[in-house]
């Protein structure tokens, strides 16, 4: 199928809600290609019972209003024809083309029928994903990201196991520990590396953000109710078990960032959830071209001009490709990057006030990422609790000792240590295994040279008939009806 | 309650689920033996990032767990290596 249009949204998460709405409302065809069965993204996570404005349970969700309001706006879009649903769609690959881009996506279900979406314009709203870190037992079942944990409880209803530890670092082990008790489950504890005292150098940015600040509140609450103990400046160091994970080790970090002698202390489990923060998922503006920059500490994202324009003239971003910076920032930058597109093609969407407010609200929830950034941060020590048997690349099962190995072969960068040791080269095209390893190379995290080994030409899988398909839909999307089919409910 | 079939067992799900979901709701955690070392493997991020839950459905191998819905009457394997052994060298 081949859709024309006038901005194609990728992602339909909080960012890429807002950046369809507001592009649909202000009078250009939206296409919202999303892979989720259902809108809401990981942040509004619901079975797929309702495709549009689904029951979202209030002990799970938050800013639900936002989402209602969302998914009616949109669902009315669409019943006007202005906006084209294009749910279960994975993107493989944007590409500029004379006439603005070209989206390509996959559905895995029929397997791999290819749509290709081509648009003046592409916001991309491609969301985030769990950063985690390898650690001696990371690979044994029963261990898994925060945000694993959080999509089985929210989208499928499951709780994945009755006695779970959280560890990490980040305001989203709270919130999935009292997502845990709120569903039945126990919470044998949570660990976080930081020290989130940190905050009162930030009292500035909190100041902007009270409603962020009452809802840690909430969770802390809900977790001392329950007692359940919260250490800070603690890290674990190994997991165990035979066929799953069953004991898991954690030490205190003292204040000079070692581990604090005589601190271990292991905790039966029968589920480990991890998250030391968000990496952006940056797979389409790699492939479309797009600037991106990593900074000192590891973290990469797309750049972006004042109206959420990329670096690739044809090609928007919102959201946490950007930064990441939560909910709240996606939903400004999605509503900015939505009336900025529609502008560019002459529409004279939204007033200027209200374009105004929202770079100032933006302005603000960038603060407040700045400061959750430099508060929960990864102690460096992270490292030393390595093995040599430790799984670092879990696809191509490379070990510690073999990263080592290719570093002292002369490899300083994620690239050559992936030509030498195949850390990387596996399903996953090193989403997983590339920031760890990025920082185990002397003298990294930082550099633009690392960024180049984010570039995953593929992003979904393929089967090779679309591949070589590749060179066929040459059609010049001036030549295609400029009205999107019906759109497809759900 | 509709079932699929997991190595042999009828795994009860709710309409909209994964198969990791529904699998991990039944109690059954490892979905794959890895094919270097013969670990086993689960369900990591749960949103289709990691490729470690791969599962053989109804004879093609390589799904992701995670994002295929499960279906009445499906027939899924736990994945031994790269699931296609039947293919031979």
């Amino acid at each position: 199928m081949i859709l024309a249009t006038d901005v194609c949204v990728v992602g339909a998460g909080p960012a890429g809600l807002a950046a369809a709405v507001s592009a649909g409302q202000a009078g250009v065809t939206v296409a919202l290609v999303d892979s989720a069965a259902t809108v809401g993204g990981q942040y509004w996570r619901h079975p797929p019972s309702r495709p549009w404005n689904a029951v979202i349970d209030r002990d799970v969700h938050h800013d639900v209003g936002e989402f209602a309001r969302l998914s009616n706006q949109a669902a009315a879009l669409a019943r006007e024809g202005a906006l084209t649903y294009l749910p279960g769609q994975f993107v493989w690959t944007v590409s500029e083309t004379p006439e603005g881009c070209r989206v390509r996506a996959v559905a895995e279900e029929p397997i791999r029928e290819e749509t290709v979406v081509d648009a003046r314009l592409a916001i991309l709203a491609t969301g985030a994903m769990d950063r985690p870190l390898p650690f001696p037992g990371w690979d044994l079942p029963g261990v898994l990201t925060v945000g694993g944990l959080q999509s089985l409880l929210k989208g499928h209803g499951v709780l994945a196991g009755q006695r779970i530890l959280l560890a990490g670092t980040g305001p989203l082990l709270l919130s999935t520990a009292a997502l845990v008790l709120a569903r039945g489950g126990t919470v044998a504890g949570v660990i976080e590396s930081a020290r989130p005292l940190r905050w009162v150098r930030h009292l500035r940015a909190l100041a902007g953000v009270p409603a962020r600040v009452v809802e840690g509140a909430g969770y802390m609450a809900a977790l001392t109710r329950h007692r359940v103990t919260v250490q800070t400046s603690a890290m674990v160091i190994a997991a165990c078990g035979g066929d799953r994970v069953s004991r898991v080790t954690s030490a205190r970090i003292a204040q000079d960032g070692r581990v604090a002698p005589g601190s271990q202390h292991t905790h039966e489990v029968s589920l480990l959830a991890v998250s030391y923060g968000f990496t952006p998922r940056l797979e389409l503006h790699a492939a479309a071209g797009c600037a991106l920059a990593r900074d000192a500490k590891g973290n990469v994202s797309v750049e972006v001009d004042d109206d959420q324009f990329t670096s690739c003239p044809g090609v928007l971003s919102a959201g946490e490709p950007t930064g990441i910076g939560g909910a709240s920032l996606a939903l400004v930058e999605g509503q900015i990057a939505g009336t900025a597109a529609a502008r560019r093609l002459g529409r004279s969407g939204g007033q200027t006030g209200e374009l105004v407010a929202l770079k100032r609200r933006r302005r603000t929830l960038r603060a407040f990422a700045v400061a959750m950034a430099s508060v929960y941060t990864i102690p460096s020590v992270w490292p030393e609790f390595l093995t040599d048997d430790t799984t670092i690349c879990r696809c191509e099962e490379v070990t510690y000792a073999e990263i080592k190995r290719a570093l002292e072969l002369g490899a300083s960068d994620v690239r050559t240590v992936k030509l030498l040791s195949r850390a990387g080269m596996g399903w996953c095209q090193g989403r997983i295994c590339g920031y760890p390893v990025s920082c185990l190379i002397p003298g990294a995290p930082g550099g633009t040279a690392d960024v180049a080994s984010l570039r995953i030409p593929i992003a979904a899988p393929l089967p090779l008939s679309v591949l070589a398909s590749a060179e066929q839909p040459t059609t010049p999307s001036s030549h295609l009806p400029r009205d999107p089919p019906a759109p497809r409910r759900g | 309650m509709p079932t699929f079939i997991f190595d042999g067992r009828a795994v009860p799900f709710e309409h909209g689920q994964s198969i990791a979901a529904a699998l991990i709701g039944a109690g059954v955690i490892t979905l794959r033996r890895t094919r270097r070392r013969n670990r086993p493997r689960g369900l990591f991020c749960g949103i289709g990032v990691c490729f470690d839950c791969l599962v053989c459905v109804d004879g093609t191998a390589n799904r992701r767990a995670c994002l295929v819905a499960a279906r009445e009457g499906m027939v899924a394997t736990m994945q031994s290596g790269t699931g296609l052994d039947d293919l031979g060298d």
